[in-house]
């Protein structure tokens, strides 16, 4: 099958849901850049025209209640947040307004809306151009939150965000930028609420998001020279939640490690385990759950910080050692 | 604090309002008044109703002048302070009075109560109890329709204390860059809950913020039904025609407090002298001697209207009392369509 990036996937995905859809439009602040969201909107204003494709004022709420608005009114609007990290501007009009809209008026208007979020790691851009919020965004009723790992899901939980008739919080990460796999040409898509195992395994269960589904992919390789047979979810939903999926997987293996690139406290880690923690499965894990996360602190600027503070497979690994030990 | 705000820029423009029209807005004034007194006694002394409410008594001539301008594919978007709107658009009384009750016969199927009241077949999307919340939705809105190539209008109701907000100051630009239909209508009752708006702004006339963002602004006297009707139609016009919004400031008082039917007299927040001057420009006395006198109804009409209004209000009493709660089991229905 054809190979693209995760970058041109989404692109891809654009052009064709535009073209598909007089509903959908693009609206955010850098959508006509050529470097602010990488190369995800190439092209697309010569296709589109700035009716379709609207670049903004630096508003992030203002411009978040105008896609909400239109969304209410019919229209797919793809709002766009260059970094995660502008987006707690516009938390009132995301959780406030288009997370209880529907809920709000018993179910008679919903908000059709896909926010993308760009996680944008590294690069000593420090504390304000780094964060990974999808824990913040998973706790609140009423959206839904995706993270694509790879191309062809970048491409197929795109295409389900724009089609759900909800707010969907699409977050999608820089580092994977540059990845290429097998993308189809023509539009399908991903269910949200579906995790998927990536590798199969026995002894361990680990669970990841987004980029880390990567380094955990590096991660089991590793020590299957070991002799550690590493199951790998990709959580890929983290609201809903695909928790039979996880269950599964860790009654079978009775060892859980859960990677996540945003913080511990209250983190994607800690819902997951709580899940797990909750059910019957608890009595009969072989090792306690291991969480590898961000530590409670802000991104640090010096490369030589960075090192340090983002986890990567080196952490995965010595989960996995820990939690076989038991 | 000064009790009179200069009408400053109201049209001159004469008087040129069929008489149905006037007829009409007269009694959804007095709808309004009239719902908003039962509810007042409805939550005191009766205690039949627990919601809060914010109600909208003394503001009656604003929702009415600018909603008289508005077809049903109109969007209005309100406020905390929502009766008003929803009532001059067109919602249905019944409903209104049910969600009160939190009743499944709500227009909000008893998940909104006061605050939050919906009628999307009458062009009510919702209102929020966000002080400016609404503002950029109705700017939304207003995008897609001219996305969509309709000819509606959106109207974002809010009030004075809503331009403390930020997101008021992103939309007017944002409504005035890309010329967008929307009216945004700022009743201005000199209160920000318990602050007087001189306490909040620098400036006090929000009206002059247009200025700032290209667009026509224009502050009138929002007690007086027919100067609100004749700013809003110029303002209507102008987005049907493709040229933005208008900022219309309307300067009016609510008679009872922030929330509730008290009157907050007792808590030292404003004076009786205000409110009793502000009474006397009640805007529905105003505008019944001013019909009555141009023979546009006739007393016995007014008589009419009145126990015809009454009876509505004791009826949608009775079908609140008499509608179900919602299903316990419904508790977490509707966080998602589905």
């Amino acid at each position: 099958m054809r190979q693209i990036s995760y970058a041109q996937a989404i692109n891809e995905t654009l052009l064709q849901m535009m073209d598909r859809d007089s509903r959908v439009f693009i609206i955010g602040q850098g959508v006509t850049s050529p470097w602010y969201v990488g190369t995800t909107t190439v092209g697309l204003l010569d296709r589109f025209g700035s009716e379709r494709i609207i670049d903004t004022p630096v508003s992030e709420n203002g411009v978040t209640g105008v896609a909400v608005g239109a969304a209410l009114c019919g229209m797919r609007p793809v709002l766009m947040h260059p970094r995660m990290d502008f987006m707690y501007y516009a938390m009132d009009q995301i959780a406030n307004h288009a997370a209880n809209w529907h809920y709000m008026f018993g179910g008679q208007l919903s908000v059709p809306l896909t926010i993308w979020g760009i996680i944008n790691r590294g690069g000593e851009q420090a504390a304000q151009h780094a964060q990974a919020l999808q824990a913040v965004f998973a706790h609140i009723p009423g959206l839904k939150v995706v993270m694509p790992s790879n191309p062809y899901d970048a491409k197929g939980l795109l295409v389900a965000s724009i089609e759900d008739d909800n707010p969907v919080v699409y977050i999608d990460e820089r580092w994977l930028y540059s990845h290429v796999g097998e993308v189809p040409e023509e539009l399908y898509s991903v269910p949200i609420g579906k995790g998927i195992i990536r590798k199969e395994g026995k002894d361990v269960t680990l669970a990841a998001t987004s980029y880390m589904v990567y380094e955990a992919s590096k991660a089991a390789e590793a020590v299957a020279k070991e002799g550690i047979n590493v199951e790998v979810i990709d959580v890929r939903s983290l609201k809903p939640l695909d928790e039979d999926l996880i269950l599964k997987s860790v009654k079978k293996t009775r060892r859980l490690v859960i990677a996540d690139g945003g913080w511990k406290t209250c983190g994607v880690g800690a819902e997951i385990a709580a899940r797990v923690a909750e059910s019957d499965i608890l009595k009969k894990l072989k090792a306690p759950i291991l969480r590898v996360s961000l530590p409670d602190a802000p991104a640090p600027a010096s490369s030589a910080l960075e090192q340090v503070y983002y986890p990567k497979a080196r952490e995965l690994i010595v989960a996995i050692r820990k939690v076989m030990e038991g | 604090m000064s009790k009179e705000h200069p009408a400053s820029r109201t049209p001159k423009t004469s008087l040129n309002i069929p008489p149905e029209t006037l007829r009409a807005m007269y009694v959804t004034m007095l709808r309004i008044r009239k719902f908003e007194e039962k509810v007042a006694e409805l939550v005191y002394p009766l205690k039949e109703i627990f919601c809060p409410c914010h109600l909208y008594i003394g503001q009656e001539a604003v929702a009415t002048g600018v909603c008289s301008n508005l077809k049903k594919e109109d969007w209005v978007f309100s406020t905390h302070r929502s009766h008003g709107h929803y009532i001059a658009k067109g919602g249905d009384i019944k409903a209104l009075m049910a969600e009160l009750y939190g009743r499944q016969t709500g227009c909000s199927r008893g998940r909104g109560g006061s605050m939050h009241l919906a009628s999307p077949e009458w062009g009510l999307p919702g209102s929020s109890a966000i002080v400016a919340g609404t503002i950029p939705l109705a700017v939304g809105t207003a995008l897609a329709f001219s996305m969509q190539s309709k000819d509606s209008v959106s109207v974002a109701f809010f009030g004075d204390g809503a331009a403390g907000e930020g997101v008021f100051y992103e939309s007017l630009n944002f409504a005035s860059l890309k010329k967008l239909p929307v009216i945004f209508v700022c009743e201005n009752n000199l209160y920000s809950t318990h602050l007087p708006i001189s306490a909040c702004l620098a400036d006090v006339q929000i009206w002059k913020k247009a200025e700032a963002f290209d667009m026509p602004g224009i502050r009138v006297d929002g007690n007086d039904v027919v100067k609100v009707f004749q700013s809003a139609k110029k303002a209507v016009e102008l987005s049907r025609l493709g040229k933005g919004p208008t900022l219309i400031e309307c300067m009016t008082y609510r008679w009872r407090g922030h929330v509730g039917p008290n009157d907050d007299l007792d808590k030292g927040l404003r004076s009786k002298e205000e409110l009793d001057y502000w009474m006397s420009k009640c805007p529905i006395r105003a505008f019944e001697e001013f019909i009555l006198a141009r023979g546009i109804i006739s007393d016995s009409e007014r008589i009419k209207i009145i126990k015809s209004i009454d009876k509505e209000i004791e009826d949608s009493v009775t079908f609140a009392k008499n509608s179900p709660y919602p299903d316990e089991h419904d508790y977490i229905k509707y966080v998602f369509k589905t």
